[in-house]
């Protein structure tokens, strides 16, 4: 008798990919990539990758992708279900995309409900620029341009976008999960399924997926103390559940 | 048509008296009638505060240039626009002048005055806002490449289909601004 | 050819464009285009075609991205602060090689300048507009007709070389109102390989779009392939209108709103017995250099002739290249030159 213990989704490439040790990006890439195999709509999916550690998303995912401007993949998805309905259409975004810079395309695709689903990996921090602040770090966190710690006089206190958009109308289903443990990340992928089954299914409105994703390098922490460090610290400020939907 | 011919046309009043429609009316009775021409309202900024003012060329040529900076002829409906745009009025030019609005003196006698009462004769056909109309019919009598009955013809090109039930009434406003002068 | 009838150029231009085939339009109001989005968001789905008002000119030329990125006829429309804003999404259409339409109706600048007419933006949409080395298709046409006209041209272009198109107008193409038949050039639209095209992966391996390229001169390639593409095009791209150039000791060199005005002080200028001709770039990128160059010289004087404070008269002067003295008159800021400027201008040249 065999067991098999892994298999590799149709989805996703054979591939070493280039984040570092402990990253979140491999594993939300890997939930996709199952999701679109498990309910069979590689044939009619498009991934959206955005400016940010995982701009090269499209090297791992084996299905068709757009690489786009740094905060626009909500507009782009907007363009894209507009004329392609019947298809399944993600954006992936980071948090200083989502957040920051994408700030009016994120509010407005969710405010008009457009139907499509964002995969929103929230790592608090500019991963691929180097470390700097983000919307999203968390209140005392270093970052590169905040090397005394967020101070929330100064620079805000973190964005909590799934609490945000979840009070418009336009959306219709939106989650916070964490890759941290096994049974967080079966929730995620949970998580994601719902979202892509309502695309599926032709519910209206829009929804989001965000991950609470370690960032060991930039966290300056083991890949082990950075999935406490969401466990312990980060869901204090970004509770995990279902805020919608 | 065998004599060829050019005309620039500036129309001004405030907003409400219909001078958008008057030009576009000018312009398909023109167009109708195998003339050339082009329309330019003045939009955004200039159109608020009341103001409205439009240009329009038409001729037996290919228009080349649509912008009307020195009129050959000048429909003025209020005070404002008449003193906006009687420096600019061509000389030898012509001026059809609202008097039911505008009592002001014209200190220029190198340009041919047509008076009328437009307020006035609107109101006599129980037709306030048809002053436009009125206005139409006196510019179309004072020239000769269309006539009055031509503008009738085209009204309902250019009337929204609501206001379809007031053809008659801008018809007869057309007429009677043509007859008030002849 | 059907019945003409007045339409002003910005609903010209969307019909034309609705005639051409296209598939989604995105837009965010600015004066003097919002004719372009008002009559779009009646009329697409008249055609159960896509219209969304978008929330700002970097969503609606991203909207563009993507649903040109899945091989749909895409545009979008806006007014030179619009257009600013549009220029990150226009690179990247450049970079990804997506064939996309965008309408620029020019009002005075910079800043937020004003709403009058402007030719302010030629630099802008003649050299690029965004980061990067790239060029981009940008079509003047001088009359409501042409500008209709050109629509159908600017969807097809833009297949033919996958790529950005612009359509240059100004407040007054944009607000004039002038006879049209918008059906006078439809066509069907040029059939091009879209196998690049996202969406319905079968039988293939994905598909990527995409204007990031690591490694060894991997974006140096890229950039040499983009640039023998422009290349092409530059040679066989090229449109002009030249009218009485060729007894001309004077030629005017102007597009648009402006070519129009020109042509009447020309047209006087005649009249005086003197000898005058128009040279009417209509392709503003790939510029007509060659034919201009070919008139260059043998005594000639040139007169550019702009509602900018010159910006088209530095490419007159590159293709003269010294063969000829190369004068410029323009005004901007929402002002616009008459027909007496502009003939003193001229009989100041031939005197
Ligand atoms: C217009 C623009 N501004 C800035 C950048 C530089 N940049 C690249 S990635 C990035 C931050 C991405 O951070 P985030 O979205 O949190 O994703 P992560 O890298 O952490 O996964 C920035 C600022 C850019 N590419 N484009």
């Amino acid at each position: 008798m065999s067991t098999l213990v892994y298999e590799k989704p149709e989805s996703l490439y054979d591939r070493k990919t280039h984040y570092c040790p402990g990253c979140g990006h491999g594993v939300a890439h890997r939930l996709i990539a199952e999701t679109i195999d498990e309910l069979d709509i590689r044939h009619k999916t498009i991934g959206i990758a955005p400016v940010g550690c995982s701009v090269l998303a499209y090297n791992y995912l084996n299905i068709d992708m757009v690489e786009v401007a740094h905060g626009r993949a909500p507009a782009v998805a907007t363009g894209m279900k507009r004329v392609k309905p019947d298809h399944i259409i993600f954006a992936y975004q980071g948090d200083g995309d989502l957040a920051s810079i994408g700030c009016a395309e994120i509010m407005h695709a969710a405010h008009r409900g457009e139907d499509i689903t964002v995969i929103f990996v929230n790592n608090a921090i500019y991963g691929m620029t180097g470390g700097q602040m983000a919307p999203t770090t968390m209140v005392g966190q270093i970052a590169s341009t905040c090397p005394n710690g967020r101070d929330p006089l100064k620079e805000g206190y973190p964005m909590q976008m799934a609490e945000i958009l979840s009070i418009m109308p336009g959306a219709t289903y939106i989650e916070r999960c964490a890759i941290t443990d096994p049974a967080n990340i079966r929730k995620t992928k949970k998580a994601i399924k719902h979202a892509f089954q309502r695309q599926l299914d032709g519910e209206n409105g829009f929804n989001m997926v965000e991950i609470l994703s370690p960032c060991p390098t930039y966290w300056r922490m083991s890949p082990v103390d950075a999935k406490k460090h969401i466990t312990e610290q980060m869901t204090k400020t970004f509770p995990l559940g279902k805020l919608k939907g | 048509m065998t004599n060829s011919f050019q005309e620039k046309i500036t129309i001004a009043g405030f907003g409400g008296q219909g001078i958008m429609l008057l030009g576009k009316l000018l312009a398909q009775t023109a167009m109708k009638n195998n003339l050339n021409v082009t329309y330019m309202p003045a939009y955004g900024a200039e159109v608020r505060g009341g103001t409205a003012n439009c240009m329009v060329c038409l001729g037996t040529d290919p228009i080349a240039n649509p912008m009307v900076i020195n009129p050959d002829t000048l429909i003025v409906l209020n005070k404002a626009s008449f003193s906006k745009f009687l420096p600019k009025l061509k000389s030898g030019g012509k001026i059809i002048v609202n008097t039911s609005k505008i009592d002001n003196a014209i200190d220029r006698d190198d340009i041919e005055v047509i008076a009328a009462p437009i307020d006035d004769i609107a109101i006599a056909l129980d037709s306030p806002k048809s002053a436009n109309m009125v206005a139409l019919g006196i510019f179309l009598q004072s020239h000769s490449f269309l006539s009055p009955q031509m503008a009738c013809d085209c009204l309902c090109d250019v009337l929204a289909k609501r206001y379809h039930s007031m053809l008659q009434v801008n018809a007869d406003a057309i007429l009677k601004g043509a007859q008030s002068i002849q | 050819m059907s019945e003409k009838v007045l339409m002003c150029g910005n609903e010209a231009v969307a019909e034309a464009a609705i005639q051409a085939g296209l598939d989604a339009f995105f837009g965010y109001p600015i004066t003097p285009q919002n004719e372009i989005p008002e009559y779009m968001s009646r009329r697409m789905p008249e055609e159960g075609r896509v219209f969304v008002q978008s929330e700002s000119e970097i969503a609606a030329i991203n909207m563009v991205y993507g649903a040109a990125a899945t091989g749909a006829r895409a545009m979008t429309s806006s007014s030179s602060p619009g257009i600013s804003l549009k220029q990150e999404g226009i690179s990247y259409l450049a970079g990804s090689q997506l064939p996309a339409v965008i309408v620029n109706m020019m009002r005075g600048g910079p800043g937020l300048g004003n709403i009058e007419p402007s030719q302010s933006d030629y630099f802008q949409a003649t050299r690029g507009g965004g980061h990067g080395d790239y060029y981009h298709i940008a079509l003047a046409g001088n009359s409501v007709q042409e500008m209709a006209d050109l629509m159908y041209d600017a969807f097809d272009l833009a297949d033919k070389y996958r790529g950005p198109v612009m359509v240059i107008g100004d407040g007054i193409l944009a607000q004039m109102i002038e006879p049209v038949d918008v059906f006078a050039k439809k066509r069907p639209p040029i059939q091009t390989d879209k196998s690049w095209a996202l969406g319905n992966l079968k039988d293939r391996s994905p598909n990527i779009v995409n204007s990031l390229f690591l490694g060894d001169n991997v974006l140096e390639n890229h950039n040499l392939r983009l640039q023998a593409k422009y290349q092409i095009i530059r040679d066989t791209e090229v449109r002009f209108e030249a009218t009485d150039t060729e007894d001309a000791d004077l030629i005017v060199v102007a597009y648009g709103i402006a070519s129009r005005i020109a042509s009447s002080a020309i047209r006087k200028a005649r009249k005086k017995g003197l000898k005058v001709g128009l040279f009417r770039p209509i392709t503003l990128w790939p510029f007509p250099a060659k034919p201009i160059a070919a008139l260059a010289g043998q005594g000639r004087k040139f007169l550019a002739v702009e509602l900018s404070y010159g910006q088209m008269v530095e490419d007159v002067r590159l293709a003269v290249n010294g063969a000829s003295p190369v004068d410029f008159y323009g005004r901007a800021g929402g002002s616009v030159p008459t027909v007496e400027a502009v003939l003193e201008k001229i009989e100041e040249n031939l005197k």
